[in-house]
């Protein structure tokens, strides 16, 4: 069983590396970008498990330390093959 | 006065912040992060640093470590806490001072004197700083643009915990003496209790005069008088 994280920074937060990646694919001629946001995905790999326990326990670890709430929104899928 | 310095794997500025406190007549000692006591400290200095690599996030794993625990009991009993640079971002993580640290508006890691104006001069860090002086301090970071929602902003300056902005040599706080895009142009900030206290520059790297400049020293001597005023 695998959880997929992804988290995002909130859209009020400066996000300069996604303006910079932006800028980049404007400039290569990739046109109508309105806006590109940088973060990061995680892969959770569990040996077995109960997928509602799963799920609640790494909705509380998103939370707790994998994203800071003042700054990002993350999401959660569980992958259950 | 006695200075806990916290040491986490990829500290850089522990011997920094006990070389300060000790070359201005303090004793301080090291206090390694898998530690649950703080030992007989007067005041706890996070100093900066790459606490884990900075993996995840600045100071998210540090948070979690046991000597943590202990600063955050320390605090909630009054005990004076400053975090310097990697030490804010831990503190802002730890959910002790509000808000967090993001990466530079410029993407780059900026290493360079900047000139802070002190906003509040009631807090224990800031006592001993004269009105009107600017402070001349070093900043060295990839990841001090301090952000906080609109509402925890007005909190923050409805309580006076805007301790320092980044300002110009005249003392002007305006967008092109921020190095590092900031809310406010906010350098550091404290709790609403004014016991926990974070900030982006080193005033460790500004305590003797071959470095450049002393203004360092004013906030050590902040915390110094504020200690004892407290103990007597």
């Amino acid at each position: 069983m695998k959880a997929r994280v992804t988290i995002t920074p909130k859209r009020a937060v400066l996000d300069p590396q996604g303006k910079a990646v932006q800028n980049a694919l404007e400039h290569m001629g990739y046109s109508g970008i309105a806006a590109v946001h940088v973060g990061k995905y995680l892969e959770i790999e569990f040996a077995s498990g109960d997928t509602p326990q799963i799920r609640q326990k790494l909705d509380e670890a998103c939370r707790r330390i994998l994203s800071n709430p003042v700054i990002e929104d993350y999401s959660l899928v569980i992958d259950e093959s | 006065m006695n200075f806990a310095v916290l040491q986490f794997p990829a500290s850089n500025c522990d011997q920094d912040c006990l070389h300060a406190a000790r070359s201005l007549g303090h004793s301080a000692s090291l206090i390694w992060h898998k530690e649950s006591a703080l030992g007989a400290a007067d005041a706890v200095i996070i100093p900066g640093g790459f606490s884990y690599g900075d993996y995840l996030r600045c100071g998210a794993i540090a948070r979690f470590s046991p000597v943590m625990q202990a600063v955050q009991q320390f605090a909630s009993q009054g005990g004076l806490v400053l975090g310097i640079c990697n030490g804010f971002q831990i503190l802002c993580e730890a959910g002790m001072l509000p808000g967090a640290l993001v990466r530079n508006r410029s993407l780059q890691f900026r290493c360079e004197q900047v000139f802070l104006k002190t906003l509040a001069h009631d807090s224990p860090f800031t006592c001993q700083i004269p009105t009107n002086r600017l402070l001349r301090i070093p900043v060295a970071h990839g990841d001090g643009c301090y952000f906080a929602d609109g509402p925890e902003l007005e909190d923050l300056k409805s309580h006076n915990q805007i301790l320092w902005q980044y300002c110009t040599a005249h003392g002007d706080v305006i967008d092109d003496a921020n190095p590092n895009g900031s809310l406010l142009n906010i350098a550091g900030i404290c709790n609403r209790n004014r016991n926990v206290a974070g900030l982006m520059p080193h005033p460790d790297r500004a305590c003797e005069s071959m470095l450049g400049s002393t203004d360092g020293r004013t906030i050590f001597e902040s915390l110094t008088v504020s200690f004892l005023k407290k103990a007597a």
